[in-house]
């Protein structure tokens, strides 16, 4: 191992080593405050020393993001015998997913706490998914790329199944394992099929390959779809979306969030490693697959989001249909301007993604969580601001300006009208219409409806604070994107001709 | 700097009623209100006062980076056209909040915010240069409009809500389609570049359409006006009065903006088409207007019938045709808000919009009648009120044009004098038949205000329009000169 190994993978190893010392020290922490009277005990996490691990925690990942941050510069660098890359992109997704996991972890803490579900093992479980993040997103050779995804996924499983004395949480959780675990089979075998054809499992070994016209083309495409097939799965586009409603509805809200935030980046990471650093050779096999993924992920998430009632369902068919428009920005010709539109758009979903969750948790409260739409009933009334925050996130998904959402999806139609997919372009507007519908009933129930039970919000100051600063964030990168979107255009070129 | 100040001081108040109302000092926020009102409108006076006549182009033209990336710019700027609706714009807020000032009880500081930050995004439409600061403040307009409605609205306002929303979004976000083609073409957001940038017909054909949707869906024409009447019986007086008297005016607004200099080849060719459609708006409407039980829903579809002028002048391309749209839709801001304000004085005191309620109003309430009549008069196109100006330029040019079209646009003084004075007739006179209006209370000081101010605006205009149309007529010219180079 040389020593710019160590460089390159320094954050992650002081993840690593740090989580390993919280899962330990947690034990000797004695807890301050004693557990309520009446919460139900479990022998083998008694809250013993979560203050702490949580603390902790908020410390090492606001570390980490400054670490990222101001790696941002570097060049991209591949360490480990070509096993790990450190570039400008994967630099930027770090950051985001280690400040979506410190934002989750901030608004989950009472909620948690109200549930008895606050707990280390929860923190633990949600670095090390991060952790998984981290190594997916700097996978360099197809063998790391599948270890972060399973690192990334196995943990998030456990979280999903943590309320482990309600079974919608428990049948969440195995109904996740089982079409995630199929999900890495297909990935894993697409996979196989490419090693067959290329001889290699590094991903640039992988490209030169394949831009060679002698290459067994047929085996290729049909690895090829697996691998598409098993990236639609982790993204959650349709029609490999059938997890994404019922563990979105299933998982406490709190592990909903983990799973709707941070991890979408990691998948992205996934979809560009893949198909632009790897199979662009192949382009004319794959868009063709990611036309009709998008364009059935558009209707069928915002469609089927109408029907839903529970908020919490409806937020997973737009996460659905917001995968789409995602994957339309992969369309583009080999365009870093296009590529960087739908890094702009993840991210920016995944900010909204975190206010809107953020919200439902603030206004959950013990033995009630807060997940239908007549939760929300007459929120204005009682909680202008809070329900103005709901506005703010419901307007951005829909993408009405000022928001982030509008920017964000103006990129990525515009990367679309500039590789000639005018027709797409239309059909992502429509289906925008279409989703305009149910993100406004959301603003109808908080402001037109009048208030039919308790509201209060939970959550300490630091939560009001933090949902403020995400609700300002949306509004100001909605009005100024244009700091953000260099950031991105620029970590993609840079990417780009590094590799 | 003065269009910035023009456009964020009153969002800025709006921000700062939002964060510093609280159900109990609604007086102090009403006055707040009132004073960044006044403030914002005051704001917009050097626009006018040191408006440049001589000069055709843009006047107080700022440019800013905004998103490099696409080459977007905060780009603002304004002409004949443009300058007096930004007036208009803040007077009517002032009008508005003045009107809400008892009327409005419940959530105070939002409402009053809604129409401030409401006020400026509209002013923002009408002085962007850039097509997607446009589209951005066009949008960002369905957003306080959508709450005005559906939270101070009537008892279908939920309804009325979402049809108003979904209605225009739809419209525009096939703009926001036709304004990235034109982007990739011009590699440009810049208005005034894409005016001259050339386009083959079929090209110019379907941006016409895609511009259409939006612009025609606002304005509204015939058959994109259904979201109209039912928006207006459920919205508060407030959001029917600024509705009518501005918004509206955004569609219209965007032909001469958009659709004539940017596909003028296509706006030739279909020309006859939008003549067709206005008229259809014009006669078609106006007979509908005729037979509406509910006020709001009359003056709804009369807005219509209106609009439908406005419309038919723009695409006679003739100077006379342009100005006398321009100046009946100044002129309809003052009419149709006056007659808003007026169904609202009614609903105040007797909670009923239909027609067949009242009946001898005029006994019980003789200050706000004459004042009705005045407006009811205004709307059927009497001289010496602005309502006559701008439909007699528009019935001159369209005489110019073809003699059936004028003869057909003619029609709309017959039918406006029907719908219009037969309601006042069945209102305000005849004898009283319900036991309501006996107990009917004349106009208080802030109404009479209110009226007699707009009253002087109407007759102002008509008596003497030339302030209007001396600013309008240099930058119409240029508009004409444009149109007539063919971009094939």
């Amino acid at each position: 191992m040389q020593a710019f190994d160590l460089y390159a993978i320094l954050p992650e190893l002081v993840l690593l080593i740090a989580t390993c010392l919280l899962l330990v020290a947690s034990v000797f922490v004695p807890e301050r405050v004693t557990a309520t009277p009446g919460v139900e005990q479990d022998i083998f996490h008694t809250p013993r020393g979560v203050g702490f691990v949580y603390f902790f925690s908020i410390i090492l990942l606001a570390y980490l993001i400054f670490a990222f941050m101001g790696r941002m510069g570097d060049p991209a660098l591949v360490a480990m015998n070509g096993l790990f890359q450190s570039d400008p992109f994967s630099n930027l997704l770090k950051a985001c997913s280690c400040g979506a996991v410190l934002v989750s972890l901030i608004y989950s803490k009472q909620y948690l706490t109200d549930r008895a579900l606050f707990r280390p093992d929860f923190i633990v479980l949600a670095l090390l998914a991060l952790l998984g993040q981290f190594v997916l997103i700097s996978g360099a050779n197809l063998l790391t790329l599948y270890l972060g995804l399973e690192l990334m996924a196995l943990p998030t499983y456990a979280l999903v199944a943590m309320r482990h004395n309600s079974e919608k949480s428990v049948e969440a959780g195995i109904k996740y394992f089982v079409l995630g675990a199929l999900a890495s089979g297909f990935l894993l075998y697409g996979m196989s099929m490419l090693y067959g054809v290329t001889g290699s499992l590094d991903l640039i070994e992988i490209f030169k390959i394949v831009a060679d016209p002698r290459v067994n083309h047929l085996v290729m495409a049909f690895g090829l779809v697996f691998i598409v097939a098993g990236l639609a799965f982790k993204l959650g586009v349709a029609p490999f979306h059938m997890w994404v409603p019922d563990v979105y509805q299933g998982a406490p809200t709190a592990v909903t969030l983990m799973i709707a935030a941070a991890p979408k980046l990691a998948a992205f990471a996934l979809l560009f490693r893949l198909l632009i650093n790897t199979l662009l050779p192949l382009l004319g096999d794959w868009q063709p697959m990611l036309v009709l993924l998008a364009v059935l992920s558009l209707v069928v998430g915002n469609v089927t989001a109408i029907a839903q009632t529970n908020i919490k369902r409806m937020l997973a068919y737009s996460a659905i249909a917001q995968m789409g428009f995602v994957l339309l920005g992969m369309l583009s010709v080999f365009d870093e301007h296009a590529f960087s539109a739908s890094l702009f758009y993840i991210i920016t979903y995944v900010l909204t993604t975190l206010g809107t969750f953020g919200l439902l948790m603030a206004l959950s409260r013990k033995g009630y969580d807060c997940e239908t739409l007549d939760g929300l009933k007459g929120l204005n009334k009682k909680h202008p601001w809070f329900a103005f925050i709901g506005l703010v996130m419901m307007f951005s998904l829909a993408g009405i300006p000022p928001t982030v959402g509008f920017a964000a999806k103006l990129g990525v139609l515009e990367a679309l009208m500039d590789a000639g997919h005018t027709f797409l372009a239309i059909i992502a507007v429509m289906a925008s219409l279409i989703g305009a519908f149910y993100y406004l009933r959301v603003v109808k129930v908080m402001y037109f409806d009048e208030p039919d039970h308790e509201l209060t919000v939970s959550g300490s100051g630091a939560v009001k604070g933090i949902l403020s600063l995400n609700c300002i964030l949306v509004l100001a990168l909605g009005m100024v994107p244009a700091g953000l979107m260099s950031l991105c255009l620029d970590a993609m070129r840079r990417t780009l001709l590094g590799s | 700097m003065t269009l910035s100040f023009a456009i964020w001081t009153p969002i800025l108040f709006g921000l700062i009623i939002l964060f510093y109302g609280s159900e109990k000092s609604s007086a102090g926020i009403r006055w707040l209100t009132l004073i960044g009102a006044v403030i914002s409108f005051i704001a917009t006076l050097p626009l006018v006062i040191n408006f440049d006549i001589a000069n055709a182009g843009m006047q107080f033209v700022e440019k800013v980076s905004w998103i490099p990336r696409y080459d977007i710019n905060y780009y603002l700027g304004i002409d004949g056209i443009s300058v007096w609706f930004i007036v208009l714009t803040a007077f009517v807020n002032v009008i508005v909040v003045i009107a809400a000032w008892e009327v409005i009880q419940t959530k105070v500081s939002q409402y009053m915010a809604s129409f401030m930050i409401l006020s400026g995004l509209m002013i923002g439409v009408f002085a962007s240069l850039d097509a997607l600061l446009f589209y951005v403040f066009f949008e960002a307009t369905l957003i306080p409009m959508y709450i005005i409605i559906g939270v101070w609205g009537g008892h279908n306002r939920i309804y009325a809500a979402f049809k108003f929303f979904l209605y225009t979004l739809l419209g525009s976000l096939l703009t926001l389609i036709a304004m990235l083609y034109l982007y990739n073409v011009t590699n440009s957001f810049d208005i005034l570049v894409w005016q001259n940038a050339r386009l083959d017909i079929v090209e110019q054909i379907l941006l016409f359409f895609a511009f259409f949707m939006a612009f025609a869906v606002k304005v509204p024409m015939w058959p994109l006006h259904t979201w109209l009447p039912d928006v207006h019986v459920e919205a508060p007086t407030g959001g029917s009065v600024v509705l009518a008297a501005i918004m509206l005016k955004l569609g219209a607004y965007g032909f001469l903006r958009f659709s004539l200099p940017i596909a003028p080849d296509a706006s030739q060719y279909l020309g006859p088409f939008i003549i067709f459609l206005s008229l259809v708006a014009v006669i078609y409407v106006g007979a509908v207007a005729l037979v509406q039980k509910d006020m709001k829903k009359l003056v709804a579809y009369s807005s219509v019938a209106h609009m439908g002028f406005v419309t038919l002048g723009f695409f006679l391309f003739s100077p006379l045709g342009i100005e006398g749209g321009i100046v009946q839709m100044i002129s309809h801001g003052f009419v149709a808000g006056a007659m808003f304000l007026a169904i609202g004085v009614l609903y105040d005191r007797m909670h009923t919009r239909q027609i067949a309620d009242y009946g001898g109003v005029v006994h019980r309430m003789p200050a706000f009648t004459a004042f009705a009549v005045l407006m009811a008069m205004a709307n059927c196109g009497l001289p010496a009120t602005s309502g006559f100006v701008g439909e007699f330029m528009v019935i001159l040019a369209a005489v110019d044009y073809d003699f059936v079209i004028g003869i057909l646009a003619s029609t709309a003084l017959i039918l406006g004098a029907a719908y219009s004075l037969w309601m006042v007739k069945r209102v305000f006179f005849g004898t009283i038949n319900n036991a309501h209006v006996e107990g009917l209370k004349d106009l208080n000081a802030r109404e009479y205000f209110l009226m007699a101010v707009l009253s002087v605006c109407v007759i102002g205009m008509g008596v003497y329009p030339k302030p209007f149309t001396d600013i309008i007529h240099p930058a119409v010219i240029n508009l004409l000169q444009h149109v007539a180079v063919s971009k094939l």
